[in-house]
């Protein structure tokens, strides 16, 4: 029997999540109608308020319920280090592993010339201009190893080498990860960037 | 050895479902036009990444009217590991590789097994433009080096992106920094792979006692020669910016480079020689590749050789057999008669295809 039509638009809304399917959708739909105080209540209120609340943060694209993120806010975060960043996923990553002292650009995407995505919809002049305006020292360029991540990374470099240091993450063999497990380019940019022990 | 032990071909083209046991032996398909026999060289090309020797568009793989999808399975013995393959694409999407029960990137197919080909299609290869020899000498480079594909690949996504820059005439000059920087790294890395593999296919070439003619290679770039560094290269593409931005497309770079051959003997381009001259040269290299791979990685590739033995004469025939089976390779090779193949005997698996109610059925 299949369900009602609003709790059939609920299950078609949840499917269309990352990492949910049409049968975790309609799993997840029938545990929060059995925990209605417990579990779907709070979460629809949360979902109305982050609805209400959420933006992009003016100065660096997280995204938070204010103008400006916390980071931004955060004079201790202003040690002169900028990470820029593809996507808002990747600024969290980066804070997950919680050794990051500094701020963060999000450009929001990458140069693709095909695509019509040029500097101005990146947030590129932005970036150039935070630069000068929080007294930048370095810029860590933490981009996709991709045609276009690279692309992005020498046009910011490009940009900017002149004016400050930029730096990008460097590429290798993962902790914990096994040699067998490697892709031949992964380990040749490991060999090359090898240090002393 | 590199040999295709199983092959099962599931709605792909006109077969419904074929299915081979074979051994090492070169395998020789005969049959009438249209039977299918290409149709099978084609499933064994799709072991290897990229689109097959018809470079089809995956969808045209697919039989109708059934139209749902095609599928590959095969068992290759390479030396003494076993791996199998299955490739398949549904309607509308991209084929899929699972190698040994993983799912795998298609790039992964060219470390388990090199295959070269030659097809009826290559036979105006030295008369027409150069675009088809550039790709005959990549896959020959993929086949030494199978890092070469994805080189290619990004050097051709960075000029898209340029070529599209200069097309909007867009003006800015860290963009195109950007760009080039990527082409100029990637260029490098492919004019020397390119350039090593030719060296290795001509010293092939020198060693070896065959009834095929040898040919004197050279790369060509239509402005000047390429530069050897990636900054030089980088520079270059700087210097050519106003000419590009008039032309609308990048005019130097790797992607414009020829592959030009003289028939030694005779000193005579190849463009210029007889139709059967010309077909000789390109089986000549297809065996110098097969013998340098035979010696650098202890194992010859599999051969496919779609519509050769017709263009040959009897001597010349035997000879090419000769050859193969010295190679030890498992040549794929298609005919319309089964005399084609006379010479080889018992040497070769000899395979029937015919077509029944239009689907092909293969004869053991």
């Amino acid at each position: 029997m299949s369900a009602p039509n609003d709790l059939e638009n609920l299950i078609d809304l949840m499917a269309r999540l990352p990492g949910l399917g049409p049968r975790s959708a309609r799993r997840a739909v029938l545990h929060l109608v059995k925990k209605r105080a417990l579990t779907l209540i709070p979460l629809a209120d949360a979902i109305a308020r982050v609805a209400e609340t959420a933006r992009e943060c003016l100065n660096c694209g997280n995204i938070g319920t204010t103008d400006l993120c916390p980071i931004c806010e955060s004079e201790k975060r202003a040690n002169g280090e900028l990470c820029v960043v593809e996507d808002v996923a990747d600024l969290w990553a980066m804070e997950r592993a919680a050794v990051f002292k500094g701020r963060y650009h999000v450009l929001g995407g990458t140069l693709s010339a095909l695509d019509a995505i040029g500097p101005a919809e990146l947030r590129i002049p932005k970036l150039i201009d935070r630069v000068t305006t929080e007294s930048i020292s370095e810029i860590i360029l933490a981009l996709n190893a991709t045609v276009d991540g690279q692309t992005t990374a020498h046009y910011i470099a490009d940009q900017l080498e002149a004016r400050v240091k930029v730096t990008t993450l460097a590429q290798g063999v993962p902790i914990g990860g096994e040699l067998d497990y490697l892709d031949d380019g992964t380990i040749s940019a490991a060999l090359r960037a090898r240090k002393t022990v | 050895m590199t040999t295709v032990t199983e092959l099962t071909l599931s709605h792909l083209r006109s077969h419904h479902r074929t299915s081979l046991q074979l051994d090492e032996r070169p395998v020789a398909l005969f049959g009438a036009n249209g039977a299918g026999k290409t149709n099978i060289l084609e499933a064994v090309s799709l072991l290897s990444p990229g689109r097959g020797l018809r470079r089809a568009p995956m969808d045209e793989l697919i039989r109708r009217p059934e139209a749902l999808g095609w599928k590959v399975t095969s068992v290759l013995k390479v030396g003494t590991s076993v791996h199998e393959i299955e490739t398949w694409a549904e309607p509308g999407h991209s084929r899929t590789v699972r190698i040994d029960g993983k799912a795998a990137p298609q790039v992964a197919l060219g470390h388990i097994a090199r295959i070269v080909w030659l097809i009826p299609a290559m036979d105006r290869l030295w008369i027409e433009g150069a675009d088809g020899r550039r790709r005959f000498l990549d896959r020959i480079a993929m086949s030494f080096d199978p890092k070469h594909a994805p080189t290619v690949l990004a050097y051709e996504k960075a000029m898209r992106e340029r070529n599209r820059l200069l097309k909007d005439m867009v003006r800015d000059d860290h963009w195109y920094v950007a760009l080039e920087r990527q082409m100029a790294e990637t260029g490098i890395t492919i004019m020397q792979t390119r350039q090593a593999a030719m060296d290795r296919l001509l010293l092939a070439q020198d060693g070896a006692e065959t009834a095929f003619p040898a040919a004197d290679l050279s790369l060509i770039h239509p402005d000047s020669d390429l530069p050897d560094t990636a900054d030089a290269f980088a520079e270059k593409l700087k210097e050519s910016r106003p000419a590009d931005l008039r032309a609308g497309r990048t005019l130097f770079g790797p992607h414009r480079v020829d592959l030009a051959a003289v028939y030694s003997e005779k000193d005579v381009p190849a463009a210029q020689c007889s139709t059967g001259e010309q077909k000789a040269l390109l089986i000549s290299l297809v065996l110098s590749n097969a013998r340098a791979l035979a010696e650098d990685e202890g194992a010859p590739p599999i051969i496919l050789l779609d519509e050769v033995a017709a263009h040959l004469d009897t001597a010349r025939r035997a000879a090419l057999y000769d050859e193969i089976c010295a190679l030890k390779a498992q040549a794929w090779m298609t005919g319309t008669g089964h005399e084609l193949f006379e010479e080889l005997e018992s040497r070769a698996q000899q395979l029937e295809v015919f077509e029944e109610d239009g689907v092909s059925q293969v004869r053991q």
